[in-house]
Parts: structure tokens; C-alpha cells; sequence
């Protein structure tokens, strides 16, 4: 009992002593980056919409996250996402090109161990959560709709 | 309580070699000058990162063996420990010297370990030269224990940097050299910290631990060191363990600070400091042994902290246990030390030459090794005008790198 | 001029993520999933395609847009096929994205090697 009082005193006493960061550069960062991101997929949205009007507004959507998707890819690796992530945080996470890098950036970093085992296995280590919890959701989501 | 946690060594083992190899980064940290070799790509000519961690404790330990001026047959035991999984560099890099092997896990405190464990040996009269090494990769520490190097995604302010570097010490039953006189034993020590970002708070109270022991066993104050060195508590965890000291009713001047946090630069980006076993061992063996040879340092407590967690037990919402270590390291020089620095000087001029001649350096390395012995006697000269500064001045300069005092 | 709307509403978007990195220190992982989840329960109450016909890229490129199309197949799949369509759905509306996201991983995880920071 006395430890856990005494480690309840020690938290509280780091957590007073935590370095003080001013929230508002990163906030800020983190809104251009992202702002500028979702206006280049609006810019390649548009595009292709402009060389190919008959598309379906769905399928050109796609096409710009698969375009998005392809240039997050190879950011990553060139090693320059990261970079950019440093910088904006949550603006380069949030978007889709922050799920491709999630997905990228262990398939490389893995690929020592084999193309089986390295880039296959580990290339949903971070970004399989999202997969599931987003197919397990959508599944809830039709079958509430069926009822309704 | 009451039982002492301290071992005094009767026949005390002498440090009769060191050497120490970091990363490029490092090598453009604060210690930069003091580094044996600096590797101008931290792949090291290797495939992966965990191969050149490899690759890095094995010259490490040549080096150290090289700089001992003795040869690899005249090593008994080899004791080593880094931060990866199954400590695999160690035992890989051992796999390569025809030597006893003892692989230690302490996490960052393990070069504090090894030498505790490898002066027991020597004291006891069991082995006459052991050599204690340890070293770690940021890249192969953050795939492991974080997220693959290319994930944007941002840094706490409170993390810290895992240093790539390795550092090797050859213990020694006679020769010349700095002596360890004393080493204590620290306890497990978990004050219920569960943010894998913050290991300096974890791992501040094992400090404490160990530190308090320490006094209460030798009956010192802190003011009895030259120097006293926490490993990689950062600059975050060292102000929480000045706190908690102070707490205890002992104050830690100005002889106090973190390899961690003295690593870096401040613009080098490493938010907290350096981390990681690499961080204390290099310091260890570039640093503090060279001032100790020179006499600039007289006795100093060398105590490594190391949170012994795993990503599993985080995953499973443990708090991260810290372990501390303290080694007490004395010179064997007298107050005339200006002499013996210029012996150490020449010491080191043949040093990098027969390392030259090696033939374990690869024709790249060869050229690298050229530039390198440029810089080292452009280093070394403004070392020798670093020393028309008193002693004093020149020690507190270093001292309170990265320290707000 | 609608670029203004894609520049603040997506950047405002993406600021509720750092929000969240700085106030409660969540892994990119979680992250992710969070606005995964925010995507499908906008689109489930409806309040996704309000939003995106003005908002456009701004809603649509953040992985919020990733969750309403997961929602948004399902819905339009379960109307068309009933319970299977609940199944078949959601993956058949992201596929495109999910399906080039594996292969550039995998392509350039074969080119490129992972470099060190500083």
C-alpha cells in the first residue's frame, strides 16, 4: 500500500515537472500541411475530372487516392515523409497518405528480413488496426441499415 | 536496509585499454572530439542496421584490446550486452574471438554491469584480463522498441535519442592505468511510471537507489567526485534525480550530469538526449577514462541507469522497472599531470597507426582512417591549447554542457 | 475559390489529430483508427455527403473520407444485395485504395532501404 502511494506522489510530481510545449506551432503546422495535402488531392481531383468529364465522381475519388496513395509511397522511400511528419505531426498523419505511409514505412523497414517474414508480415503493423476496425464498423453499420 | 550493497576491491583492476566508435550524428555531438573513431555512414558497410551494431562492438573490442597493447589470446573473458533482442550483437560479436563469453542484459546501464562483474573476476584473482563492452544502434533500437524509422510521426518532448555507438574497456590485474575501486550494486527499483516515452523518470528513482546506497555504504558525499555521471536519464530524467536526491537531503552540485544530456548538441534535435547503452559506454571510454589517464579527472562515480522493459510488458500496460549501477573509477596519476598528458598524447599518436595497419580495415575504411588521423592531430593540437585553460575551468566547461544552472 | 473550404476544413481536420497527439500522446496507430471511426459513424448518421459537397478533398482525402466510403459501400450494398451486401460492401468501395496502398508499399519496399534519421 505504501508503494502505491508512493508511486501515485512520484506520477503526479513528473507529470507537474513535464516540459511545457507551446501547442500552438505544431497546431498551426499541422493545419497548413494538412490543408495543403487535401488541396493537392482537390487539384488532382479536378484533373482528372478535366481530362476525363464523363468519370463518375466516385471513380474519379479513387483514382486521386490511389494517385495520393502512390506519391505518400514513394516519399517514404526516398525517406522524405518522415521528414515532413516531423515537421507537421497530425497533418501528414491524418490524411490518406498518412495511412500509406503507415503501410510503407515498415514494409521497408522490414525487408532485411525477407520478402515472406520482413515486407509481408510486418507491412500491417501499424496500419492493420485501421483496416480492421474500419471493415468491422462498416459490417455493424450495413447490418444496422438492414433492419432499418 | 543495512546491508551493504557495495563491493571494495582489494586488488583493484586497472583500465589498461579503451576505445570507443559512434555514428556520424554522435560524432558531431559534444563529445565528438573524444571519440576513438566516428563511422561516416551508421550502416557501417553493412546490410542491416542490426548487423553494423554487430560489426560496431566487435571494433570496439579490437580497439580496446589494440589500445590495452595486448593481444586477443591474452584475453580470458569477454563480457558484453547491448539492447537488442536475445542481446544479439554480443554474442554475434563474440562469436568471432576465441574467448570465454559472458553476454550481460542490464539495458542501458550494462557497460556499469560488465565492468562490476568483470572487476569481481579480476579482484578475486579468477582472470587477469577481461574486456566489458557494450553498444547500440538508433536504428535497430527504434525498429524494435518504437516504429520504423521512415513513419512520420513526431517525438514527445520527453523522448530521448538512442545513441549508435560502442565502447569497450580491457580490465586489467596490473599495468598502468585508471583503477576501479568500487562498485555498487543497485536494486530493481519501480516507482510506477508507465510512459515508454519518458524513461528518465522511470529509470530516475534506480538512480536515487543505487546513489543513496552508494554514499551510505563508502560514507562519501557527492563532493568526494570529480565527477559523477548518470547514463541516459536525460535532461529530463537528471532534474528529476536532482530533485529526488535533494529530497533526500543530498544536494548534487555542479560535478553532477547525464551522459544523456551532455551527448548532444542543442540543435542536434534530440528533445531529451541521448539514450541507449551506446551513450554511457562511449562516454565512458572516450571521455571520462582519457581525463582520468590525465589526471584532469581524479575519481569518478560512473552510474548507468537502465529501464529493463520490453515492448510486450508495455504492451501489456506494465510500469518500466530502472536498475543503476555505480562504479567508482580513480586515476593513478599525481597532481603533476601535465606530464603524463603528453605521454598519453604520444600513446594515442601510435595507437591510430597501428590500427592502420590492421588488416581487419577494408580499403574504404583505410582512407577514412587517413582523414580521421588528420583530424585527430588537428584535435589533438587544440587540445594542447585547450590545456593552457586551468584545469578547473576546462572541467566545468564540459561539465555543464547542456546544464540551465 | 472552393479551394479555400478544401484548405480549412481539411487542415482544420487534420489540427484535431495533432490536438490529439499533443493533449493525450496517442501512436499514429490509434490516430488513424480514431478518424477511421469518425468517418464511418458521419456517414452512418448521413452527415458525410452534406459536408463533402462542399468541403470536398478537405473531408474526402483525410482518412475520414476512408471510413465514410467503408460506411458508405456497405449501406449501398446492403440496400442492393441485403445481408451480404454488409459483408461485401465496405472493402468493395475502399478496394481501390487499400489494393495501391499494398503495392507501391510492396514495390518500393523492394527499391528503397530504409535510411537512418538525424
Amino acid at each position: 500500500m505504501d508503494d502505491k502511494k508512493r508511486n501515485e506522489a512520484y506520477n503526479k510530481y513528473v507529470k507537474a515537472k513535464l516540459p511545457k510545449t507551446r501547442p500552438w506551432p505544431s497546431l498551426f503546422n499541422s493545419f497548413l500541411v494538412g490543408g495543403i495535402i487535401c488541396c493537392l488531392g482537390q487539384g488532382i481531383n479536378d484533373l482528372i475530372l478535366l481530362w476525363f468529364p464523363n468519370m463518375a465522381e466516385q471513380s474519379a475519388w479513387a483514382y486521386t487516392l490511389i494517385v495520393l496513395i502512390f506519391i505518400a509511397s514513394f516519399l517514404t522511400g526516398i525517406g522524405i515523409y518522415d521528414k515532413i511528419g516531423k515537421f507537421a505531426g497530425g497533418g501528414s498523419i491524418v490524411p490518406i497518405t498518412g495511412f500509406s505511409n503507415s503501410i510503407a514505412s515498415p514494409a521497408i523497414e522490414f525487408k532485411h528480413e525477407g520478402i515472406i517474414y520482413g515486407i509481408c508480415v510486418k507491412m500491417f503493423t501499424i496500419a492493420g488496426p485501421v483496416i480492421v476496425v474500419g471493415i468491422v464498423s462498416s459490417i455493424l453499420v450495413g447490418i444496422i441499415y438492414l433492419f432499418i | 536496509m543495512g546491508k551493504s550493497q557495495t563491493i571494495i576491491f582489494k586488488n583493484k583492476p586497472v583500465i589498461i585499454g579503451s576505445y570507443s566508435i559512434v555514428g556520424p550524428k554522435e560524432g558531431k555531438g559534444n563529445f565528438g572530439p573524444y571519440f576513438d573513431y566516428v563511422m561516416k555512414d551508421d550502416s557501417f558497410g553493412e546490410k542491416s542496421y542490426e548487423k553494423a551494431e554487430k560489426k560496431m562492438l566487435e571494433s570496439a573490442i579490437v580497439g580496446a584490446i589494440e589500445d590495452a597493447k595486448i593481444k586477443p589470446k591474452d584475453v580470458q573473458l569477454i563480457l558484453a550486452g547491448d539492447l537488442l533482442n536475445q542481446i544479439i550483437s554480443s554474442s554475434y560479436a563474440a562469436r568471432n574471438f576465441d574467448v570465454s563469453f559472458f553476454g550481460l542484459f542490464g539495458a542501458c546501464s550494462t557497460m556499469a554491469e560488465s565492468l562490476a562483474v568483470g572487476s569481481s573476476f579480476i579482484d578475486s584473482k579468477h582472470f587477469q584480463k577481461v574486456v566489458c563492452a557494450t553498444g547500440s544502434h538508433f536504428s535497430s533500437a527504434e525498429r524494435q522498441f518504437r516504429f520504423p524509422l521512415e513513419l512520420g510521426n513526431q517525438r514527445p518532448p520527453t523522448s530521448q535519442w538512442t545513441v549508435t555507438g560502442a565502447g569497450a574497456t580491457v580490465l586489467s590485474s596490473t599495468g598502468k592505468g585508471p583503477k576501479i575501486s568500487m562498485a555498487t550494486i543497485g536494486k530493481v527499483v519501480d516507482y510506477g511510471v508507465i510512459d515508454v516515452n519518458d524513461m528518465g523518470a522511470a529509470m530516475a528513482p534506480s538512480a536515487m537507489d543505487t546513489m543513496l546506497a552508494h554514499f551510505r555504504d563508502t560514507n562519501t558525499v557527492p563532493d568526494d567526485y570529480d565527477m559523477i555521471v548518470t547514463g541516459d536519464l536525460g535532461k529530463f530524467g537528471s532534474e528529476i534525480l536532482i530533485d529526488l536526491m535533494e529530497h533526500n537531503g543530498i544536494k548534487l552540485g555542479l560535478n553532477y550530469n547525464d551522459c544523456g544530456q551532455m551527448y548532444f548538441t542543442r540543435n542536434q534535435n534530440t528533445l531529451s538526449g541521448g539514450s541507449g547503452c551506446g551513450c554511457s559506454a562511449t562516454v565512458l571510454n572516450s571521455y571520462i577514462i582519457r581525463k582520468l589517464r590525465t589526471g584532469e579527472l581524479k575519481k569518478v562515480l560512473f552510474m548507468p541507469t537502465g529501464a529493463l522493459m520490453s515492448t510486450t510488458a508495455a504492451q501489456q500496460g506494465e510500469s518500466i522497472p530502472g536498475v543503476c549501477h555505480a562504479i567508482v573509477i580513480e586515476s593513478d596519476v599525481g597532481k603533476d599531470s601535465k606530464k603524463n598528458f603528453q605521454s598519453v598524447e604520444v600513446k594515442k599518436q601510435t595507437k591510430t597507426s597501428s590500427i592502420k595497419s590492421s588488416p581487419k580495415a577494408k580499403n574504404e575504411e583505410l582512407s577514412l582512417q587517413n582523414e580521421k588521423n588528420d583530424l585527430n592531430e588537428k584535435i589533438n593540437s587544440k587540445d594542447n591549447d585547450k590545456e593552457k585553460m586551468t584545469d578547473g575551468r576546462k572541467q566545468k566547461s564540459i561539465l555543464s554542457f547542456n546544464r540551465e544552472e | 475559390m472552393y479551394y479555400l473550404w478544401v484548405f480549412l476544413i481539411g487542415g482544420f481536420i487534420c489540427m484535431l489529430g495533432q490536438v490529439l497527439i499533443i493533449y493525450t500522446n496517442i501512436t499514429s496507430a490509434r490516430i488513424l483508427v480514431t478518424f477511421v471511426l469518425i468517418g464511418v459513424l458521419l456517414e452512418a448518421f448521413g452527415i458525410f455527403d452534406p459536408i463533402s459537397s462542399f468541403a470536398r478533398a478537405g473531408i474526402n482525402v483525410p482518412i475520414i473520407g476512408f471510413g465514410a466510403s467503408l460506411a458508405k459501400g456497405a449501406i449501398g450494398a446492403v440496400k442492393a444485395k441485403g445481408l451480404l451486401g454488409a459483408f461485401t460492401g465496405g472493402l468493395e468501395a475502399t478496394a481501390g485504395g487499400i489494393a495501391a496502398a499494398v503495392i507501391f508499399a510492396f514495390i518500393f519496399a523492394l527499391i528503397f532501404k530504409s535510411k537512418t534519421k538525424n
